[in-house]
């Protein structure tokens, strides 16, 4: 089946019905598993994240003491690799639906831009992790 | 039948808008939180002019707005999530609740610890 379709009145059936993907309804069921998938990761890492500022922000918040508690850190370094994935995954997805709905913006041009998102977060959130804690 | 206000002012439906908007607001600001971190790379002092520059009110104010945005779209996206895998049950109408509960706690933490 290609391209999702909806109702143009969302009653019933539509003699036109509207376009609202250009994607093939596989592509947007893997879409929607990725989106739940990642935020399920993410809810962890989340999670970790908020204690870590927490705990980051009483344990003095300089250069020297952040830098002394994460350099080398490998285990650290690991848990940001798999943030960073999942960040770069869950985002785009989400930025998409909202450009969808309320930009209308609903073109090939869309994905294309999703897709330099997500690999833009990757690439930046890589370094950061690494500037961090290697 | 028209969609207007009658089927937005809901507990659900801004629930739906937090979420949607803490978003967006975490996905704009996650380039600069990355451009932040990376300065480490240029070295530990160029780290602390950079949390320096954080010091100022304005800053510590939209730090706090970001940790609960951080927060309400956990809890929201867990309430999400339990609506849509857990079987229903009535304790589910409680989640939003419980979401903005959790949120709130962990923005106080953050700001309370600063």
């Amino acid at each position: 089946m290609e391209g999702g379709t909806v109702s143009s009145t969302g009653q019933g059936f539509a003699a036109e019905p509207v376009a609202v993907s250009n994607l093939s309804a596989k592509a947007e069921v893997w879409l929607w598993i990725a989106q739940r998938a990642s935020a399920a990761l993410l809810a962890l890492c989340v999670l970790v994240h908020l204690v870590t500022i927490i705990y980051a922000v009483r344990h003095g918040l300089s250069g020297a003491a952040i830098l002394e508690r994460t350099r080398g850190n490998a285990a650290g370094l690991a848990f940001y690799v798999v943030y960073v994935l999942a960040i770069a995954v869950h985002a785009p997805i989400g930025l998409r639906t909202l450009c969808q709905e309320w930009l209308a913006w609903r073109s090939a041009s869309l994905n294309w831009f999703v897709a330099a998102v997500a690999v833009a977060l990757f690439v930046f959130g890589l370094r950061a992790a690494w500037a961090v804690f290697a | 039948m028209r969609n207007d206000y009658r089927a937005r002012n809901h507990p659900a439906w801004w629930a739906f808008l937090l979420h949607r908007l803490s978003g967006l607001a975490l996905s704009v600001f996650l380039p600069f939180h990355f451009w932040a971190i990376g300065q480490a790379l240029q070295g530990e002092a160029r780290l602390d002019s950079l949390l320096r520059w954080t010091e100022q009110p304005l800053v510590k104010f939209a730090e706090i707005m970001l940790v609960l945005l951080l927060a309400a779209h956990l809890t929201g996206g867990l309430r999400l999530l339990a609506l849509e895998f857990l079987p229903w049950r009535d304790w589910q109408k409680g989640l939003l609740a419980w979401a903005v509960g959790a949120a709130l706690t962990a923005g106080l933490a953050f700001a309370l610890a600063l």
